[in-house]
């Protein structure tokens, strides 16, 4: 058997969709970039070197490199992923970038999901509520730990959009929170810290912009580069808010 | 909570009618499926024999209550079905694309995602509407006409009257529409939950039912068929155990 790194280096075709809505004589086009395969190359390294060597102009984003940030996520040959997280070696050597939908495109792959994020969370006001006036040097009240664990699962998400991309309501209706919004508010729900109750949260995603909007077409689940159990607690909130509709606790 | 009515920013309670709403899709849905199950039970008696079927039909009559048939009994499950169709159409209605944009957005997602439960929503939508059409004349039929159900009534609709046709795609039509919908249905709502391995096991059961109500339901409308050929001279006649003996 050979060894995988004996392997002769593929030769890598990455058409990238390209345009830039600030410059108004741009128009989207594909444009394609040859390179030779290394060793582990993630896509991210491959985009990386594609700037450095054969065109500065070509925009993308990242900071964390390891699955952290959320900031360089794309659809990748149509489904959206997180370059940084997304080996070569796995793929087939012609590969299709294009920006996430639905996110305003700065330019080329980068888009500005920390406007919508933004958006989302004021509109679903994701913070704690009910802690005004607390007492900042009094000490926190314990928390069972699993509980705690269960909030920090919920808290995982690093908003990077890809559930947002991967979700057909989504793409239908802008106004959709998206599998991103109602896992925030799954969280604020767990939180005992939180003062809000179903009926708060009612309020908050009790329509067809919110929970009853999700038509389960699973794409979020799939997709989500944290493997975030987003199906289970969209089903739970659902159950949680259908009830509270029919006027229970 | 604010809701914007006429231009006009309300201090008002978010509705609960999308809860309702969202609810009663789901159980209009539930028992639809659940009910083509049945029937498709019920009309595959046809595979055990005429008498079998006559049998079948006969109780749905309240024959064995009554000592008599009576067809109106037929009638009014058909019209509880025709109300079902109609409300989890209605509401079904709302989760369709609403104009050229959305349809375009869904189906550039859908090729690009290579997702399969997205696309099996697809499908959903496709065989769902193509259900309007599909399944309103065989529910006006067994409405006005509760009567002509039975070995031959039903293999001389099949054969002698065309509806063969019709009876083979609203057969696909419903197994796969139903089949995608109860496994959307379970995992929508969260069951039997156990995650992504609970989902694989689901789908793989959804695929086995649809698959066996398929074939059951093609085998039932090939043995109509036949009856119907066969029967093809004597057109109208209604079936009586024994009466083939005579013949």
């Amino acid at each position: 058997m050979t060894a995988p790194n004996a392997r002769r280096p593929r030769q890598l075709r990455i058409e990238v969709l390209r345009h830039n809505p600030a410059d108004a004589a741009s128009v989207p086009r594909l444009q394609g970039y040859e390179l030779t395969e290394a060793p582990g190359m993630t896509l991210f390294i491959a985009l990386n070197e594609i700037r450095e060597t054969q065109d500065p102009s070509l925009q993308f984003d990242f900071v964390c490199r390891a699955g952290i940030c959320g900031s360089c996520g794309m659809l990748i040959n149509g489904r959206p992923g997180l370059a940084c997280r997304t080996l070569i070696q796995d793929m087939d050597p012609h590969i299709r970038l294009a920006p996430l939908p639905v996110f305003e495109l700065i330019g080329d792959l980068s888009v500005d999901t920390g406007k919508w994020m933004r958006a989302v969370g004021e509109r679903l006001e994701a913070w704690l509520h009910g802690a005004a006036g607390a007492d900042v040097d009094r000490m926190e009240a314990p928390m069972d730990p699993d509980l705690a664990d269960a909030i920090y699962e919920l808290d995982r998400c690093i908003e990077c959009g890809c559930c947002v991309a991967a979700c057909g309501s989504a793409q239908m209706r802008e106004d959709f929170v998206g599998a991103v919004g109602l896992n925030r508010i799954a969280r604020f729900r767990l939180d005992p810290r939180d003062g809000r109750d179903d009926g708060d949260f009612y309020e908050l995603i009790g329509d067809d912009q919110g929970v009853f909007g999700c038509m389960t077409l699973l794409g979020c689940q799939d997709v989500c580069p944290k493997d975030l159990p987003l199906q289970t607690q969209i089903a739970f909130l659902r159950r949680h808010m259908a009830r509270r509709g029919f006027g229970g606790g | 909570m604010s809701e914007a009515r006429g231009g006009l920013v309300m201090d008002v309670p978010k509705s609960r009618w999308p809860a309702w709403l969202d609810v009663a899709q789901s159980t209009s849905g539930l028992l639809l499926a659940l009910f083509m199950w049945g029937h498709m039970f019920f009309v595959a008696s046809i595979l055990l024999g005429k008498d079998a079927m006559w049998t079948v039909t006969r109780f749905f009559e309240g024959y064995y209550v009554f000592g008599t048939p009576h067809p109106w009994l037929v009638s009014l499950v058909v019209a509880a079905v025709i109300a079902l169709f109609v409300v989890h159409g209605a509401l079904a209605l709302r989760k369709f694309p609403a104009d050229y944009r959305q349809y375009r957005a869904l189906r550039r997602h859908m090729k690009g995602m290579h997702h399969a439960d997205t696309t099996l929503w697809w499908w959903q939508v496709v065989t769902g509407f193509a259900l309007f059409f599909l399944a309103s004349p065989h529910l006006y039929i067994m409405l006005t006409q509760p009567g002509s159900i039975g070995p031959y009534g039903s293999a001389d609709r099949v054969w002698s009257d065309g509806m063969w046709g019709l009876y083979l795609l609203l057969l696909l039509a419903v197994e796969f529409h139903g089949g995608i919908g109860l496994y959307r249905l379970a995992v929508k709502w969260g069951w039997p939950g156990g995650g992504q391995t609970a989902r694989r096991r689901l789908k793989a059961l959804k695929w086995g039912l649809t698959a066996f109500f398929v074939v059951l339901g093609l085998a039932t409308l090939g043995a109509y068929a036949q009856i119907g050929m066969e029967h093809a001279e004597h057109y109208g006649e209604r079936y009586e155990p024994g009466l083939e003996g005579g013949r």
